[in-house]
Order: structure tokens, then C-alpha cells, then sequence
């Protein structure tokens, strides 16, 4: 066994456990926070698949900036335990033996058909510099498209989340 | 030796259960996490393929994600927020009309 196949199962099953914590937990804080022990465990295989830019990102952008996102507003909106609803019976009869032989038949043939060697770390094409190249030359004007987006977004942002009373002031 | 079809079955297991997370959970904002979790699924097998086949555009795309994930993250709790002020409730159960 492997250095790297060790370091893939923590990380792995880190990823495992929080994805499940986040599904049984009722309050959300605490789906939030497993949700963030996700992310930083992805990040983790990231560096083991040689992307240590994209490592970076995922730990200061998603486990970061978006999270803290979600948190502000969990803690803003006060929002509690979740309440429980009555499920479809049949959902349950058909929609368990469903899953496993979906993830069964899909776990089967990807362990099947598909094998890799294993990579160093930074032995990938995974330096910054290589990806700068890609992002603005290649992907230059998908680049640019985005970063309208991202300012579309904002305003849509603040134009949804402010109050109306705000907004009415402002126009008288 | 970390085969490319662990990296695939892990990215597969959380994408489903974002996908499980989103049918099953009764609360605005922890579906809003499920969607985040489902791209984070996606975003591992990008990047495993980008491993796998020595091409740097999977982890290009992995940043395209990055950035629509963040505005609809922003865009999201933003309508959550207005949803939760109109309705005071966060459960989905009760948030059935689209007018008031």
C-alpha cells in the first residue's frame, strides 16, 4: 500500500463523512460545516492529483469565500432545526434497491474499465504558469464572458437582498 | 497507485449525495449546499481526467465552475433572503407559490 493510496483513503474518507454528516444532520450550521470539512478534504486530493493551483482556489474560494457565504446567512436568517415531512412510501420501496443497483452497476464498470498510474505531486502539468498560459490565451474570451457574469451577478445580488423600503427611499 | 476509477467513484458518491441531499432535504438552505456539494463531485472528476489524460484544460474548467458556483451562490442566498422575508419560512414544504 501506498504512500499516496493511504493519503487518498483519509482524504477520502473525510470527503465520505462529511457528505453523509451533511445529509444527517437536521440543523444547518452543522450540514454547513461538514460541507466545509468536504471541501477542504477535496482540496487535499487535489494536491494528490498534482493540481496545486486549483488546491489553492478550492481552500480560499469555495472553503472560504462561499462558505462563509452560507454561515452568514444561516446566522442571519436565524434558521433552525429542519422539520420533517412525511416521504412517499413508494419513493422509499422503489428508490432504495434502485440506488444500489445504480451505484453498483456504475461502481463495477468504472472499476472495470478505466486504470491510471499514479502521479507526483507537481509532477503533473499543474504549475501556475502553465495554467495562465491556457486561462488567458486559450480561454481568453471565456475568461472575460465570466467576469461579466460575475459582476451581473453582484448586482443581482444587491438588488435582491436589499430591502424595499431601502430601495423606495432612495427613489424619493 | 491511486487508480483514475477511485478518483471517479469518490467524485460519483458525492454527486450523489448532493443529488440525495437535494430530493430528500427540507430546508431552502441546505439544498442550496447539496447543489454545492454536487458540483464539488464534478469539479474532483475534472480534475482527475485532467490528471489522467495530461490535459490542463480540465483544471481550466474546474475554475469556470468555481466562478459560476460563487455567483449563483451569491445570486442564491440573495433570493433566499428575499424569499424568507416575504414568507418567514426557510421550509420548501411551505414556499409553494411562486406569487404571494
Amino acid at each position: 500500500m501506498s504512500f499516496h493510496l493511504i493519503l487518498f483513503l483519509a482524504f477520502g474518507a473525510v470527503c465520505v463523512g462529511g457528505a453523509v454528516n451533511l445529509l444527517a444532520q437536521r440543523h444547518p450550521i452543522n450540514s454547513a460545516l461538514s460541507l466545509i470539512a468536504v471541501m477542504a478534504a477535496l482540496a487535499g486530493e487535489y494536491l494528490l492529483l498534482g493540481a496545486e493551483f486549483v488546491a489553492a482556489v478550492q481552500v480560499i474560494v469555495y472553503a472560504g469565500a462561499v462558505m462563509v457565504l452560507f454561515v452568514f446567512v444561516i446566522m442571519l436568517l436565524n434558521a433552525g432545526e429542519e422539520q420533517e415531512t412525511k416521504g412517499s412510501r413508494v419513493a422509499v420501496l422503489l428508490g432504495v434497491p434502485g440506488i444500489l443497483t445504480g451505484g453498483v452497476l456504475i461502481a463495477w464498470v468504472v472499476a472495470r474499465h478505466s486504470g491510471t498510474e499514479a502521479v507526483a505531486i507537481g509532477a503533473l502539468p499543474g504549475p501556475p504558469a502553465d495554467l495562465a498560459q491556457l486561462l488567458f490565451h486559450d480561454f481568453l474570451l471565456p475568461f472575460e464572458v465570466t467576469s461579466v457574469l460575475i459582476l451581473i451577478a453582484i448586482m443581482g445580488a444587491v438588488v435582491l437582498a436589499n430591502k424595499p423600503e431601502a430601495t423606495a427611499r432612495k427613489v424619493d | 497507485m491511486v487508480p483514475l476509477s477511485y478518483y471517479l467513484l469518490l467524485s460519483g458518491f458525492l454527486f450523489a449525495c448532493g443529488v440525495a441531499g437535494f430530493l430528500i432535504k427540507r430546508n431552502i438552505i441546505t439544498i442550496f449546499m447539496s447543489i454545492e456539494l454536487m458540483l464539488n463531485g464534478v469539479n474532483l472528476s475534472f480534475v482527475a481526467f485532467a490528471a489522467h489524460w495530461h490535459a490542463l484544460s480540465g483544471q481550466v474548467f474546474v475554475f469556470f465552475v468555481m466562478v459560476v458556483a460563487a455567483a449563483e451562490a451569491a445570486v442564491g442566498l440573495a433570493i433566499i433572503i428575499m424569499v424568507y422575508r416575504t414568507r418567514e419560512t426557510l421550509n420548501v414544504d411551505q414556499v409553494n407559490l411562486l406569487k404571494l
